[in-house]
């Protein structure tokens, strides 16, 4: 501690200089360092990576990288919205644009690229656009949107040039804008980097499919333009013209090294400042890292070299001596809802190696792999298509496959490796350079259970998220073989998970704990495995949660219908759909908690809680509300709770459609749905998400086309935003895409786990649940809806069932030998003009996990 | 209320099985379990560990102690299992559930408080 604090000035805010703030924060455990970020940008660094993801209607806010609290660290000082415009090595400070100098004990240069528009007459007119950063794809968005209110009569027509990783990324921006779309190449094939003409052209075709216009072999000449200065055409080498709006130039980055050169830093040939394998410059003082950094002679566009970077000079300056591992270009991608993914030797460059393709044209498939003479041992491949098993393959580069390489090819021929066969130093996570050995380490030595542990612990899957499956399979294979295999099972009774036993149930069709605890357990059953299997028979077969023994399965609140409180008495929810209530309805549910002595709240899920009920009064005050038109409100159950909405487009001035109609009609639908855990929704009837549904289990939020579906929110004790699942979708298309979501969660997601975990935990993430729910990509969506049908039809009220149901109600009696004398030890005093529970005795208990 | 009377509280066969139901004895609030092999225990209704009357509402199940499988109810409030025989609590040793001794006469259950010093694990009456 004795150190004098030493000041570390990084030149630009993107996503490697977050890594390096982050890695450097992280391991500087004595403080040594003070940081302070100059970001040209006006906003702390973003995902660029996903910078798409900005036309789906996503907040710019979503990109953010990291958690926000890394600038909020007393170490970090972040200057946004400022440039650098000089660096003066001898007197070791930085000058910026304000005039400012900062002093600097080290240097780091993250400038990054920027977009690389070539020399074509008339690529400064008004329409012409880069693909680079959040504002220019906010000018991109603002100015289709001018055009098309402009002419509401005809599609805007977009023009891309280039037809490489940004160029289609552009075009899907402008496809999500509603415009028209024409990829223009030069290169006879699209992405001519990552795929050879055999991908290229399956890549096409798919692409055409989306009514995509492709043009391959085809140089621009000139981009032409009206009086105004506004683009109208392009004109092309071969003399033709193509009406476009507007043009997006993706041809290519080119490295930010003016500072370097400016103070005089060796430059490389094509570009880039030059660094050693541990990022200094020709002045030891200064790094540089990133897309702006030219190591080994090139120059790396690519986020997962430039993170590597970030981390050698975050070790370097507390001591270190990391060096650069290297790097390799592999990519998989989703460019317009197509897989493209490419990796190792992909264009089959080594002496003698062989190539082995698979062509599917009717099912749109293209694999290529790439292997040594002897066909043993992988190089390289291409996938177009479907690039599932990319996250399997990749590892494998460099090493010896265990079969046949056409086995690793066709589909479902079970050539894949299971991850126990990965060697040690087979990188699986590409973004954050992990590799197996860490992954088996991170349970063996770090002593990581699960999934999520090992994510948190190598970072490993939480960049991209395509190597998750595989993670995944290490973590589960590593967990068996250390024999900490902490059982999965639910409890001393059952050795199968909840979803394991939910299949079981299902196959075997056993519907009493009697009979599933016999044939798939022992004993006699814990507050444990009870309630998941009356939550499992409730979910297969529907019924009276009360009914036979499964009544004796039940936890006091599903047993009583009602909420347990700390003095033993219960609380009362009815259910107020979308939040809705007539002042009739209100004025009753006052009378009742009067004429009760109930202390009444608003909850957060807009309804209204009556505390203090007695088990005999339950009965008597089901009555009342039921007479009034209520029904239970399930607050008690490991079931759909409430849907929150704001008012929306009936009377709010911006709303755009009426979020009640839909939050009550979902509402109505879903309710008394049994499931691993609470399940809340929330409807927004804007962008402006009042309602907060992305802090729900299923969000649903207005546009101007219908309704953006995001799933896997939650509060609680980690909150989680949700995440999109589908957009614009219409009110059947919303209705059928949330039946599935949750269907599908009841039946695979463990026991209390809520969905942000299971969606967490769930193999392939967000893409694979999109792929079950909208494409039906395991073939279960008839099935899936069939049981949401089933559900919706078979709903009564619980409430109003026991009260018809003279065998039920005789439960709810104080004392089996004296039914109608209260519970002689409550006790109660005013506050606030309510009553609250006096406790004799007793005390408070952590909550048993 | 002395050790030797005898309280009589419920008809066995109106009992749910595996479930407990609460029972007022003078001013005394316990739990009596029948279990699906008809053994009966009795039980506090007090949870000792919030201080409210619900132990009555708790599951009930088994758990293996020492190799042997053992009844249990788990209190609904912030679900310590207790042995349903001694009222021992298997996961906190400072505190238990008083027990009743249970006897059936004519199809009636009855219930009076166990003497200190009784054998812990006096058997249950089978029907």
């Amino acid at each position: 501690m004795s150190e004098v604090a030493q000041h570390v000035v990084v030149i630009g805010g993107g996503m490697v200089a977050h890594r390096f703030v982050e890695a450097l924060r992280s391991r500087d455990e004595s403080g040594r360092w003070q940081v302070t970020v100059v970001a040209e940008e006006p906003r702390p660094p973003y995902d660029r990576v996903a910078l798409t993801t900005y036309f789906t209607g996503r907040d710019p806010e979503d990109l953010h990288l990291g958690d926000d609290a890394l600038w909020q660290d007393p170490k970090v000082s972040l200057r946004k919205g400022i440039r650098a415009v000089a660096i003066d090595r001898d007197g070791r400070h930085v000058t910026l644009a304000t005039g400012e100098t900062l002093a600097y004990d080290h240097l780091v240069l993250a400038t990054g690229s920027y977009a690389a528009v070539p020399p074509v007459e008339g690529s400064d007119l008004q329409g012409c656009f880069v693909y680079r950063t959040i504002d220019d794809v906010a000018a991109l968005r603002g100015y289709v949107e001018a055009l098309r209110r402009e002419h509401p009569d005809r599609p805007v027509r977009g023009a891309v040039v280039g037809g490489g990783l940004l160029g289609l990324e552009a075009a899907g921006a402008l496809r999500e804008l509603g415009a028209q779309s024409t990829v223009v190449e030069f290169a006879p094939r699209l992405m001519p980097l990552q795929v050879d003409d055999g991908g290229g052209a399956q890549l096409r075709s798919l692409i055409e499919a989306l009514d995509v216009t492709v043009r391959t072999d085809t140089a621009t000449a000139k981009v032409l333009g009206a009086r105004r200065g506004l683009v109208t055409g392009m004109r092309f080498a071969d003399g033709s013209d193509l009406d476009v709006d507007v043009v997006i130039f993706a041809t290519g980055v080119r490295p930010r090294d003016e500072l370097g050169r400016g103070a005089g830093l060796a430059v490389g040939e094509r570009g880039g400042v030059v660094v050693d394998s541990d990022c200094s410059t020709t002045d030891a003082a200064i790094s540089a890292i990133g897309e702006v950094a030219c190591i080994d002679g090139r120059v790396w566009g690519l986020v997962a070299p430039g993170y590597a970077m970030a981390e050698v000079v975050a070790d370097r300056m507390l001591g270190g001596t990391a060096t650069f591992p290297g790097a390799d270009s592999s990519t998989k991608l989703k460019l317009l809802g197509v897989d493209v993914a490419s990796f190792g030797d992909a264009f089959a460059t080594a002496p003698g190696c062989l190539e082995v393709v698979y062509a599917d044209a009717v099912a749109g498939v293209y694999k290529k792999l790439v292997v040594s003479d002897d066909a043993r041992t992988l190089l390289g491949g291409i996938l177009v298509g479907d690039a599932s098993s990319y996250a399997a393959l990749r590892p494998l580069v460099g090493s010896e496959l265990a079969a046949d390489p056409s086995a690793y090819l066709v589909p479902d021929s079970g050539g894949l490796p299971a991850g126990d066969d990965l060697p040690d130093e087979a990188t699986v996570c590409s973004c954050n350079n992990v590799s197996a050995a860490q992954i088996r380490g991170a349970v063996t030595d770090d002593g990581c259970c699960s999934l999520a542990e090992v994510k948190g612990c190598t970072k490993a899957g939480t960049s991209c998220g395509s190597c998750l499956p595989l993670v995944k399979k290490l973590t589960d294979t590593a967990l068996e073989a250390a024999g900490v295999a902490v059982s999965r099972g639910l409890c001393e009774h059952f050795e199968l998970t909840r979803a394991e036993l939910f299949n079981a149930v299902q196959v075997t069709g056993a519907r009493t704990f009697s009979e599933i605890v016999e044939r798939h357990g022992r004993g006699r059953g814990c507050d444990i495995c009870k309630p998941v299997v009356a939550s499992i028979l409730a979910s297969l077969y529907g019924g009276h949660i009360l009914d036979g023994e499964q009544g004796t399965l039940q936890d006091t609140n599903d047993h009583m219908l009602a909420n347990l409180q700390k003095d033993g008495t219960y609380s009362v929810v009815p259910r107020i759909p979308g939040g809705e209530v007539t002042p009739e309805g209100l004025i009753e549910i006052g009378r009742i908690a009067k004429d009760f002595d109930l202390y009444t709240k608003i909850t957060g899920g807009q309804r209204i809680d009556m505390f203090g009920a007695r088990v005999e009064q339950l009965p008597l005050i089901w009555r009342r509300l039921v007479d009034a038109g209520f029904e239970s409100g399930h607050a008690y159950g490991k079931s759909l709770r409430t849907v929150k909405s704001c008012v929306g487009q009936t009377w709010c001035r911006y709303g755009v459609q009426d979020s009640v109609a839909m939050a009550i009609r979902l509402e109505l639908r879903y309710r008394g749905l049994r499931s691993p855990h609470k399940l809340k929704l929330g409807v927004s009837g804007c962008a402006r998400e009042c309602a907060e549904a992305r802090g729900k289990d299923a969000g649903v939020i207005a546009t101007d086309k219908g309704w953006n579906l995001y799933v896997g929110g939650n509060g609680g004790f980690t909150p989680r935003h949700a995440q999109l699942l589908a957009e614009d979708l219409d009110d059947e298309g919303l209705i059928r895409a949330i039946d599935r979501f949750f269907v599908y969660y009841i039946r695979t997601a463990d026991r209390l786990q809520r969905t942000a975990p299971w969606l967490e935990e769930l193999p392939g993430g967000i893409d694979h649940l999109r792929e079950v729910v909208l494409d039906d990509a395991l073939g279960i969506a008839a099935d899936l809806d069939a049981a949401m049908e089933q559900h919706v039809s078979s709903y009564s009220d619980e409430w109003r069932d026991v009260l018809e149901d003279p065998e039920k109600l005789a439960r709810f009696t104080s004392f089996v030998n004296a039914a109608d004398v209260p519970d002689p030890s409550l006790r109660y005093e005013q506050e606030r003009g309510q009553r609250r529970p006096v406790l004799v005795a007793g005390e408070r208990i952590e909550v048993r996990r | 209320m002395t050790t030797e009377t005898w309280h009589p509280v419920s008809r066995l066969d109106v009992l749910p099985r595996d479930r407990a139901v609460p029972a007022l004895v003078d001013d005394h609030q316990l739990a009596v379990v029948r279990l699906a092999d008809d053994r009966v225990f009795a039980v506090d209704h007090r949870d000792p560990f919030s201080g409210a009357h619900v132990i009555a509402r708790g599951i009930v199940g088994s758990a293996t102690v020492d190799g042997v499988e053992v009844p249990t109810l788990t209190s609904p409030m912030f679900k310590q299992v207790f042995d349903l025989r001694t009222g021992r609590c298997l996961v906190d040793d400072s505190k238990r559930l008083a027990t009743w001794d249970v006897r059936l006469r004519d199809g009636m259950i009855e219930v009076r408080p166990r003497a200190s010093g009784a054998a812990e694990d006096q058997p249950e009456v089978a029907s």
